[in-house]
């Protein structure tokens, strides 16, 4: 899928590199083709586009410098961490600067004692609970992309994790960011306290995918590693029961550190891969896990295995030592890629929903399943109602890729219908920007554009992202009809 | 309640094409925080009531003007909780304890106001309702417009419904208090946190640190041998007189600061008693010295400063914005209220 905005033009490309070129040095600007094909894609690779050109600032004045040019060129501009997001958050713009931020690769400080890491936005998010592990201490939101993805576009995407039920998303788990507009001033969002003077910009930029401004620098709270952590299997014969049990263990008072469902398509891709252990006949199976002082953890552990086995778990198993932990966790932390091994390609999903619904939904994706004859495999944080079905295609039969695209379309609308969203942690980016017109009225977007307005004015950041404009919704819109379906349903939020 | 806010927006659209201020008022509990009270009352109490709630989704719903009291009562028949344990300081309702966005005692362990806020519903400033996140804890679709709406003070609009995430209450709490000076009181408190103890308040005064430990028995006497100190009876009591600010501490007559700073500044330089909560990372300060060093202090020390209670002051209640910031708090007022009508001057004059 290529973009339909027209090229820049070959002399206004050369002026602008001639430009950066003034106060970069030379391999921090790139407008070679071959040099600017690594940065095509994201981790969403359906959607490829090649930009005018590629940054690579080392410091906060060069990106204040680019952006400041960029808005006076009026040239669009795109931030780029390690491209590792699945919405297409960082697909590039024809006409534009891809803005990478892989040199911002420096841990500034870790404060152990107040327990705050202040780091540049390249760094990976798994470095930066390696860097504060010799204190006793981590930062808690882990996206399964967590060795690659960067602290940077976590921000920009408010990224989750399989703790987020008891531990919160990136916007809990940071103090402090710097903000370049892109008028090139530098803002100062949140502070070291618990709180700040004024709106909290902090918790609005957070999320905003890239289209408020370019961080520069992030601080971020560790906690203190768990003394220990333990982890129930258990098995279910139906989806109905588990997500039963799920309730029930809520219902207990529980709040446990990870709580995750596979269905049977999923354990079943997984088990030959990394060999878990997984009981293969179960229709679902759930990951319970608990963590905290030894004491409490063994409380926990013994009353979630009880509310579990009330709620007609066919087999329990608890991890006895660190190691069967891992193997538990290991087939849930490698569903993506073991699909990727028995399907050429998949499509990942990423709706949201108030889980009492999950049975319905489930069904229904099952209905999809063979209204448009592809499988589907479903891993789920089931603690926070986070769905994501995986769906199988291969993209070299003609047709497989637009029919997993109509059926993953088709699955953000049941999440819709069901009082959800249409993501819960990967960001909407170009994928799911029509379905932003199902499930916000044009109203509730142009407050949206509103936002944008006061720190953009010219639209420059990430345009075509995350934030449909209206006439885009009304073309879908009509789409929709022709296809029979609800437009805006009517359905109350709350 | 449709009439309600029908009615609402009608007055709304009203005020906007006038230039009338309104003054959005829940139960009046806050009416002593923040700048001026300026405009006509804007009573928000008509519209009551928790929508939705159920236990084992973990979210709660409720409109605006619903008693803070009547939810907490709610969430107790389900052992549950509002974490942030918010003040009341009077009949509150949910819509201001929103639109404040103050926290209580839990909130360094548990997160604040709008770590909680899933959604809102409100009526800009030309009366357009308008929904905003909604009912589940994860959401990243569009910009996070809940949470830029707790602690605005009603000046980007009226609030309406909000859903809450909302947690079990923990099986068991003890109080305990140990003897010590601010400075080490600041030290071992940062310490504590950065060890795996289910530490849930925490409060310095005078010469005494009083903590709160919550979780399951066997966990809070595993902790509670590690900490020391004497257990106290009655540590509910002793919170809850903490958080409405019924503590010997907050009696007289000097006017009261709110600090809040980077949890291990040292006790701060400043003339006037202090009370020291979240760890380190909130200092009350009653004193009457001059507001631009109160502000200093804070700011070296990693924060910012509120006049929280004074009774009568020409200084601003928050701590001024850099230039670039305040512009870009205009631009944001500009694009929900534009005629500038709802609680101007209530958070900042510019606003």
């Amino acid at each position: 899928m290529e973009s339909n905005d027209p090229p820049m033009p070959a002399a206004e490309r050369m002026a602008l590199a001639a430009e950066l070129l003034a106060f970069l040095p030379h391999e921090s600007v790139l407008y070679d083709e071959e040099d600017l094909r690594p940065y095509e894609c994201d981790g969403l690779s359906a959607y490829r586009q090649l930009p005018a050109i590629v940054v690579l600032p080392r410091s906060e004045d060069e990106v204040a410098r680019i952006l400041k040019l960029c808005r006076a060129r009026n040239v669009p501009v795109v931030a780029r961490g390690a491209g590792t997001g699945l919405s297409g958050g960082a697909l590039p713009h024809r006409a534009g600067v891809l803005l990478s931020l892989a040199r911002f690769m420096r841990i500034l400080e870790i404060d152990p004692i107040a327990r705050v890491a202040r780091v540049q936005p390249g760094v990976r998010n798994l470095a930066i609970s390696e860097a504060a592990a010799p204190y006793g201490l981590y930062y808690a939101p882990d996206p399964s992309s967590q060795i690659a993805c960067t602290i940077g576009g976590n921000v920009a995407e408010n990224s989750g994790g399989v703790h987020c039920l008891k531990y919160g998303l990136t916007v809990h788990n940071i103090s402090r960011v710097r903000l370049c507009t892109i008028d090139g001033e530098i803002l100062q969002l949140g502070c070291d306290a618990l709180d700040s003077a004024g709106y909290d910009l902090l918790a609005l930029v957070t999320g905003s995918e890239g289209l408020l401004g370019v961080i520069t620098e992030v601080s971020v709270k560790l906690l203190p590693e768990p003394e220990t952590a333990k982890c129930v299997l258990a098995a279910f014969s139906s989806i109905l029961d588990a997500s039963n049990a799920v309730a029930a263990v809520i219902a207990a008072g529980i709040v446990p550190a990870g709580l995750e469902m596979m269905d049977k398509s999923a354990t079943a891709a997984v088990e030959p891969f990394v060999n878990a252990g997984y009981p293969l006949d179960a229709a679902a199976i759930l990951l319970c896990e608990s963590d905290g002082i030894a004491a409490e953890v063994e409380d926990e552990i013994a009353r979630i295995a009880q509310v579990l086995r009330a709620s007609g778990a066919t087999e329990i198993r608890v991890s006895r030592d660190a190691d069967e932990r891992l193997r538990f966790w290991s087939g849930r932390k490698a569903a993506f890629p073991a699909v990727g091994r028995i399907s050429p390609d998949y499509y990942c999903m990423d709706g949201t929903i108030p889980r009492k619904h999950l049975a319905t939904v489930l069904g229904g994706i099952a209905e999809l399943e063979k209204k448009y004859r592809l499988r589907c495999a479903n891993v789920f944080h089931a603690g926070d109602g986070n769905l994501h079905p995986l769906i199988l295609y291969d993209a070299n039969v003609p047709g497989e890729l637009e029919r997993c695209e109509a059926f993953g379309a088709e699955i953000l609308e049941l999440c819709i219908k069901v009082g959800g969203t249409i993501t819960g942690e990967h960001g909407v980016g170009v994928e799911k920007i029509n379905q932003m017109c199902s499930q916000f009225p044009s109203n509730v977007l142009a407050a949206f554009h509103g936002i944008k307005h006061a720190f953009d004015a010219a639209a420059l950041l990430n345009p075509g992202k995350a934030v449909p404009t209206l006439a885009r919704c009304a073309e879908f819109g009509r789409m929709h009809v022709h296809r029979g379906a609800e437009k805006f349903p009517d359905l109350p939020r709350f | 309640m449709n009439d309600v806010v029908a009615e609402w927006t009608e007055r709304i659209r009203e005020a906007a094409d006038q230039r009338t201020p309104l003054r959005i008022r829940g139960g009046g509990s806050k009416d002593f925080y923040g700048g001026a009270l300026r405009g006509e009352t804007f009573e928000t109490s008509a519209y009551r009531g928790i929508v939705d709630y159920d236990s084992t989704e973990l979210v709660l719903s409720a409109r605006s003007g619903t008693p803070l009291t009547e939810i907490e009562d709610a969430l107790a028949g389900k052992s549950q909780m509002l974490a942030f344990e918010p003040p009341h300081f009077g009949p509150a309702t949910l819509g201001g304890c929103i639109a404040a966005g103050l926290s209580g005692p839990r909130r360094a362990a548990a997160g604040s106001v709008r770590d909680f806020v899933l959604g809102v519903r409100i009526l800009d400033g030309r009366g357009a309702d308008l929904a905003f996140g909604g009912r589940v804890i994860k959401n990243v679709a569009g910009y996070d417009v809940s949470r830029l709406m707790t602690g605005a003070l009603g000046t980007l609009g009226v609030i309406l419904d909000i859903s809450l995430k909302v947690l079990p209450a923990p099986a068991a709490e003890r109080t305990l208090r140990l003897e010590m000076s601010k400075d080490d009181a600041i030290r071992a408190l940062n310490q504590w946190a950065a060890q795996p103890l289910p530490i849930s308040a925490t409060c310095h005064a005078g010469n005494s640190l009083t903590l709160r430990l919550s979780g399951t028995d066997a966990g809070i006497t595993a902790a509670a041998a590690r900490i020391g100190g004497q257990r106290i009876d009655d540590g509910a009591g002793f919170w809850n007189r903490l958080r409405e600010q019924q503590h010997d501490f907050f009696q007289g007559d000097d006017p009261l600061w709110r600090l809040a700073v980077k949890s291990t500044a040292p006790a701060l330089p400043l003339p006037g008693q202090q009370l020291i909560e979240w760890n380190g990372a909130l200092r009350w300060i009653k004193t009457a010295t001059d507001a631009a060093l109160v502000r200093d202090v804070a700011r070296k020390a990693g924060g910012h400063a509120t006049l929280f209670r004074a009774h009568e002051s020409a200084v601003t209640a928050f701590h001024p914005l850099p230039d670039a910031l305040l512009q870009l708090h205009r631009r944001l007022k500009q694009t929900f209220d534009p005629a500038g009508i709802l609680n101007p001057g209530r958070l900042y004059a510019e606003l």
